[in-house]
């Protein structure tokens, strides 16, 4: 692929003392609402998909305030991969741990079988559970998409 | 070949416009959704399943098959970012 569009690195912009200190004061706050959001969601507005996407956001911040290099330092590529198929996998797997328990597929009042908290509250719990495989994909599939997208591919020099 | 390509696209398009007129009008307490459909879920999220949420039981759990191809969506999107793009050695 040609890059025929400048990069950062030749422009006239060093790395800045205003927006490193910002950034890192930023992003726990950041992580820290997106796995509120997530954890929240049964009783606000929020979920899976909305705290996965402020998660990943953090990554991204990171990456467009110092340089892609430091975002793969803190979120490797390999934990990247294996939390996307992971966050599926804990989904598809409750899926199918409910039906192998003898209920339908992902009907979570079936695992009250495995510890007697209550069909009803084994529902709610279930639904937590889902919720947080979401997050888990999301919050992987946000970073890696724009690492990729950023960089053409190659994970060197980021926007 | 173009100009029956649009056509075809204008009358399609024509066709859902007409179509929207039969539709139940904003918010009609009598339209099919909201005699019984909305009802059952308002009524039932605590009980069915203790979440007072009824957006977050209405997505996890009584609409949870479509929620799960949602994140494969997301994920197969991932992949193919990755599968197409990215070159760990260039």
């Amino acid at each position: 692929m040609k890059k025929d569009y400048s990069l950062p690195q030749d422009r006239p912009i060093g790395p800045s003392l205003i927006i490193g200190t910002a950034v890192r004061v930023m992003i726990p706050f950041v992580q820290l609402f997106g796995l509120y959001v997530i954890a929240h969601g049964h009783y606000s507005p929020g979920g899976g998909f909305q705290g996965g996407v402020a998660l990943g956001a953090s990554f991204i911040l990171m990456a467009i305030a110092f340089d892609l290099k430091t975002s793969l330092r803190f979120f490797s590529i390999r934990a990247n991969a294996l939390m996307a198929s992971s966050g599926v996998f804990l989904y598809t797997g409750t899926g199918v741990l409910c039906a192998l328990l003898g209920g339908l597929f992902l009907d979570y009042s079936a695992m009250d079988a495995l510890l007697a908290l209550g069909p009803v509250e084994w529902r709610s719990m279930g639904v937590f559970i889902v919720e947080l495989g979401v997050g888990l994909a999301v919050t992987s599939i946000m970073a890696s998409l724009f690492w990729d997208l950023s960089s053409g591919g190659d994970l060197e020099k980021g926007l | 070949m173009k100009r029956i390509a649009l056509i075809s696209t204008l009358l399609a398009g024509a066709l859902l416009i007409w179509g929207t007129r039969d539709f139940p009008s904003w918010g009609d307490p009598n339209a099919p959704a909201s005699r019984h459909v909305s009802p059952t879920y308002i009524e039932g999220t605590v009980k069915d399943t203790s979440i007072p949420n009824a957006v977050t039981s209405v997505l996890g759990d009584y609409r949870g098959y479509d929620t799960m191809f949602e994140t494969v969506v997301i994920f197969c999107a991932g992949v193919v970012v990755v599968s197409v793009l990215r070159r760990p050695d260039a």
